[in-house]
């Protein structure tokens, strides 16, 4: 597999680990945010931890899309896959999420509604091509990587004259999620949270480019270097990051160039720009509700909009009490500080999100974690 | 659900569809967000999508700078151990 092992290259990686030990001041600490659940997991699998100086700390971000979906848009999602000739189409990665009343789509499924689990948009219009007399409908989840497939999908129904097709739309913007923990109180104010600098995720990015960070890179002065996720790219990240700290830089910088340029996929934005637009605000889970930091179906596009075609409700929903998920997902706690991590709350029996998730930070602790407590 | 891995082009097909290789798994993917795809390209998919070439020159730059930064630090152990979840 060219271009993946290479950057996985543990020699290598031993260089850069000194690398960082020589460029990290020891009178001085670094606070490092991975935004990326992917590099939440590349950190751990590859026990880069084990390899980074006590002054230099990974913090973990919300860059996880199956964690920062709210539950109410969850529940919605079953509703949906309860309506009579609705096939409900999903991503494998929602299936497992706990929704209301220890709820998730898998149950669902077990009780006899119709969820089917989809690798790409394309097969949802498929299900809608094949299965006339139903109604299909894709529950679209994520960020910016994930957005141009599903304005596609609704372009490509409206060619095809696909009348049962519509979309469930729930995505979501980076740089207004990593604005919103600039803004959040625990950063600003109490400083329960340090944030020195953010690796930025090298995927959206490959769509948005790296400008969109210019803007809170400058006005919080807080550097940027978007990263690749493989072990190598991580680390070099982290060298980037402490190199600009060191000179009291805050710049967006590139790690990964084989994949992003400043302006990004042009022709993917101009997609999206087409059929979605932002939503005045969207409530995240664990943030809170952030401004424009959602995006909907606009309105000459209103009958594939699933949320329209169905007269969607969201509920008000009582979250578990135990679950520190949204603390998790905002950097506050860590995995290991929450009560039920490991005990009631594992990847078989989940309580959140970030337990289910390839992405969420409970998922990689649970998995990796360990492997470096035990020695 | 962002994790995207880069495959090579081994044929075109109409309408904006591709044949790509990856360890030895083909599968069909749509290229209907990038332009100029040839044969012989590396491509970063994302849930049956191209979402950019990859820079082949930028990422032999990376592998160089690794390999000359091993070499010069002289680190000589494997540090990085996988877990196999």
């Amino acid at each position: 597999m060219r271009y993946i092992h290479g950057f996985r290259d543990g020699k290598a990686a031993g260089a850069l680990a000194q690398l960082i030990r020589r460029e990290a001041k020891p009178d001085r600490r670094y606070h490092l945010m991975e935004f990326c659940g992917g590099h939440t997991h590349a950190v751990f699998r590859y026990g880069i931890p084990d390899l980074l100086p006590d002054n230099v700390e990974m913090v973990h971000g919300p860059g996880c899309p199956v964690c920062v979906l709210p539950v109410a848009r969850l529940d919605m999602a079953i509703e949906l896959a309860g309506r009579e000739d609705v096939i409900l189409a999903s991503y494998g990665d929602m299936l497992r999420v706990p929704a209301s009343r220890r709820n998730s789509l898998l149950k669902a499924r077990g009780q006899g509604k119709d969820v089917r689990v989809v690798q790409s948009t394309v097969e949802a219009l498929k299900l809608a091509r094949d299965n006339p007399d139903k109604q299909v409908v894709m529950f679209a989840i994520g960020f910016e990587t994930t957005t141009p497939q599903t304005a596609l999908a609704i372009q490509q129904a409206e060619k095809m004259g696909l009348e049962n097709f519509s979309v469930f739309c729930n995505h979501v913007l980076t740089p207004s999620a990593i604005q919103s923990i600039l803004d959040s109180p625990e950063v600003r104010d109490l400083g329960q949270v340090r944030v020195d600098g953010f690796l930025g995720p090298s995927h959206v990015s490959t769509i948005i480019g790296s400008e969109p960070y210019e803007f809170f890179a400058q006005e919080y002065q807080r550097p940027v270097v978007i990263a690749g996720f493989e072990p190598l790219d991580v680390m070099a990240s982290i060298v980037m990051l402490i190199r600009q700290l060191n000179e009291g830089r805050a710049e967006v910088e590139n790690q990964f160039k084989r994949g992003v340029q400043r302006e990004g996929n042009a022709k993917a934005k101009a997609l999206v720009a087409e059929i979605l637009e932002l939503r005045p605000e969207f409530a995240w889970r664990g943030l809170g509700t952030v401004p424009y930091s959602g995006l909907r179906i606009k309105s000459r596009f209103a009958r594939f909009d699933a949320e329209k075609r169905f007269d969607l409700v969201e509920r008000e929903v009582r979250e578990n009490k135990a679950c520190q998920c949204p603390a998790v997902i905002r950097g506050v706690k860590k995995p290991t500080d929450c009560e039920i991590f490991g005990t009631v709350c594992t990847p078989r029996n989940p309580i959140g999100s970030c337990m289910v998730s390839d992405e969420g930070a409970c998922a990689a602790y649970y998995r990796y974690r360990r492997y470096a407590e035990a020695g | 659900m962002c994790l995207a891995i880069p495959a090579y082009v081994e044929e075109l097909h109409e309408f904006d569809q591709a044949t790509v290789e990856l360890g030895g798994v083909r599968s069909k993917i749509s290229l209907a967000m990038i332009d100029d795809v040839q044969v012989g390209d590396y491509v970063i998919v994302h849930v049956g999508y191209a979402i950019t070439k990859l820079n082949v020159k930028e990422a032999e730059e990376s592998l160089a700078l690794f390999r000359e930064l091993a070499e010069t630090v002289g680190a000589s152990t494997d540090a990085l151990h996988p877990r196999v979840s």
